[in-house]
């Protein structure tokens, strides 16, 4: 892992139109205000619960939404006109959560995983390509045999490896993995997770690991980042963020992951927060966390909480977060 | 006695490829006021289990053999006019998606007050009582509003809560809940979850607890079964199953998981993919990826050894530890030296 940065958000937010009512609209901000940066061959997870933007950062940094404001820096270079994101997505790409509907059932393996050859044009004969498809199905563990099958006859793992090989193809640097094990069964999920981890090694790939599981995304990142209602409210070193986290979100968050251990599981103090998570389009003055905050005040409900270190490498969006830890 | 006594269970599913066998000799008992966690993976026959107990199948399952006796008396073959009061009576389901189980065409109010005055002889203005107190026992604020809302005005939280609602509104005897949380953030799940312990100790049913989650099953349950392939692989308490693991399966998946300290290490995956329920092999269903497989594994199923207090497991490696087994090592050793 270099200290660089391979990709770099600045203030980056992605707003939606949402209609409510006739010739109404209102904004709905998916992603507000949100800064991180990736250093090269390092994972970074995204937990948060739905709606809290997380899939929006990773396809707006793809450029597969366009931003509302803000600016994606990846190699030094800014991502914003059309030459340069075609330019990008040679080296940034994306596995989807759902490995039934990502896949075109009319397609067969090979020409699932070949598309990012044609659409970039990566070969020089029809011998090469096939060449490729074959290397690509051999680095996620799938035989030569598959590559005129459909998706269909494949298990929910082999075909997120098709997924995965299809990543693969452009040969990048950076993938967005947007949920790519929570639809898998347990069992599978190891092997899964292994195989990201395996590729990441073998071709110094860099992650954003977007997921809900928080013991799979603690297992595998290297530092995570929280978020809630479109902002983010804490980044931190993955150890340090569980060890001692320090927004009142990430707290109860975490400790209300339940653990596969029944001794802990009854002893451990679950911080349960009281109500659901406010509708993005109604979202709360100030802090958006503060309707469900055990520790909301005045100043909570009037401005924004700023997000800023508080330890090296620690960063936190609380007004509070001195008193209370 | 068991308040749940369910014997040599099978259930099959019989489609145009062929008979699905999705629960496959399934015994258990259930004590009253005790939290049973199924755990499996997808089509390891834990929902089916509990559809057979409700006997809500699809139209191409069929309970083809086995006894389900709640209090003693017998459920299977008892007939629909038995089967209604039991359902929503004694024994009430809540499913894992709130928002396809609740009717998008009728308030909350009329879908809770329809078990009511079914099951019980209020009057409707008695039945409208219990409703909104049924809400009030389950966290849901404003239930006078709540009552004339439709479902798709409510949150997924809210949703299961007013579920639950309607599953306890007649006392049941035995709540089953099927992935309950698996569709819910896991804040929302942490609610859940502790209201409905809260409401175990405080009404003292049984819950049968159906869920993938190993996280869920430490928390919640006495006692856990570990399904694969149809059948009961391991059954015991909660700290044996998750601390002293005897099945090759429960013990591979326990490996599998991430953990506090696993960051950094390899994870140690099952090898293979699930079972295909309509190729089953002949012997035990995890012997194709099972790193311990025997020669006998692969071509006998092995019977249930008792491995410890109340803890059984069917695998032939707990043939050398359990205490009844001079046949069976007998015959493990036959198959190894047959090679």
């Amino acid at each position: 892992m270099s200290n660089k940065p391979l990709i770099e958000v600045n203030g980056l937010s992605k707003y939606f139109d949402v209609n409510t009512g006739l010739f109404k609209t209102k904004k709905l901000k998916a992603v507000d205000n949100v800064s991180f940066a990736i250093k090269k061959g390092e994972t970074l997870g995204l937990v948060g619960e739905s709606g809290c933007g997380k899939t929006t950062v990773g396809r707006t940094i793809l450029h597969l939404y366009n931003p509302t404001s803000g600016e994606i820096i990846y190699d030094g270079k800014q991502i914003k006109s059309k030459e340069s994101i075609e330019e990008f997505r040679r080296h940034a790409t994306m596995v989807f959560q759902d490995p039934y509907s990502s896949l075109n059932p009319r397609m067969t393996v090979s020409d699932i995983i070949g598309e990012p050859l044609d659409v970039h044009k990566l070969y020089s004969s029809k011998k090469e390509r096939e060449e490729k498809i074959l290397e690509l199905m051999g680095h996620v563990g799938l035989n030569s045999e598959h590559a005129s099958r459909y998706a269909h006859e494949f298990s929910g793992g082999q075909r997120q490896r098709i997924g995965i090989a299809r990543s693969l193809a452009v040969n990048p640097d950076f993938i967005v993995c947007d949920e790519p094990v929570s639809a898998l069964d347990v069992s599978i999920q190891a092997q899964v997770i292994n195989m990201f981890e395996d590729l990441q090694d073998k071709m110094g790939l860099t992650y954003l690991f977007i997921a809900h599981d928080l013991l799979v995304v603690r297992h595998i990142s290297d530092r995570i980042a929280v978020m809630y209602l479109g902002r983010m409210v804490e980044l931190a070193d993955s150890k340090e963020i569980y060890d001692n986290p320090l927004h009142p979100y990430s707290k109860s968050l975490l400790s209300a992951v339940p653990v596969p251990d029944p001794k802990i599981a009854r002893e451990n103090a679950r911080i349960v927060l009281e109500g659901d998570i406010p509708s993005p389009l109604n979202a709360p003055s100030g802090c958006p966390f503060r309707t469900r905050c055990p520790y909301a005040t005045e100043v909570c409900a009037t401005s924004m909480p700023e997000f800023k270190e508080v330890e090296t490498g620690h960063f936190v969006a609380c007004h509070r977060v001195n008193e209370i830890n | 006695m068991a308040l749940l006594e369910v014997k040599d269970l099978k259930t099959s599913f019989f489609t145009d490829a062929g008979e699905v066998k999705a629960v496959n000799g399934v015994s258990f008992e259930l004590e009253r006021g005790k939290v049973l966690g199924i755990v499996g993976e997808s089509g390891s026959g834990k929902s089916v289990t509990a559809y057979s107990i409700m006997q809500i199948l699809a139209p191409a399952g069929k309970i083809i053999g086995g006894s389900v006796k709640l209090d003693g008396q017998e459920l299977i073959g008892s007939g629909e006019k038995v089967m209604k009061t039991v359902r929503g009576n004694k024994v009430s389901i809540i499913f894992q998606d709130p928002m396809t189980s609740l009717n998008p065409t009728y308030t909350i109010g009329s879908q809770l007050m329809e078990a009511i005055l079914l099951h019980t002889d209020r009057n409707r203005k008695q039945a409208k009582e219990r409703a909104i107190e049924m809400l009030k026992l389950v966290n849901v604020n404003e239930p006078e509003k709540r009552m004339k809302q439709y479902p798709f005005e409510l949150s997924g939280g809210m949703r299961q809560r007013v579920m639950i609602a309607m599953a306890l509104a007649c006392e049941p005897d035995i709540l089953i809940a099927d992935e309950p949380t698996t569709a819910l953030d896991v804040t929302i799940q942490a609610q859940i979850l502790e209201l409905m312990q809260s409401l175990q100790k405080e009404l003292g049913m049984a819950i049968i607890m159906i869920t993938h989650d190993l996280g869920v099953v430490a928390q919640m349950c006495d006692e856990v079964i570990v399904m694969y392939a149809g059948n009961i692989c391991e059954r015991g308490t909660a700290d044996e199953i998750f601390y002293n693991p005897q099945h090759e399966y429960t013990k591979s998946l326990m490996r599998s998981l991430p953990s506090a300290n696993s960051a950094g290490t390899r994870l140690q995956p099952i090898t293979g993919t699930p079972i295909d329920l309509l190729n089953m092999p002949k012997g035990c269903a995890f012997a194709p990826r099972c790193d311990a497989a025997m020669k006998i594994c692969i071509t006998k199923p092995s019977p249930e050894f008792e491995v410890g207090d109340n803890h059984t497991s069917r695998c032939w490696m707990c043939a050398k530890n359990a205490h009844s087994s001079g046949e069976a090592l007998m015959e493990i050793e036959g198959g190894e030296n047959n090679e």
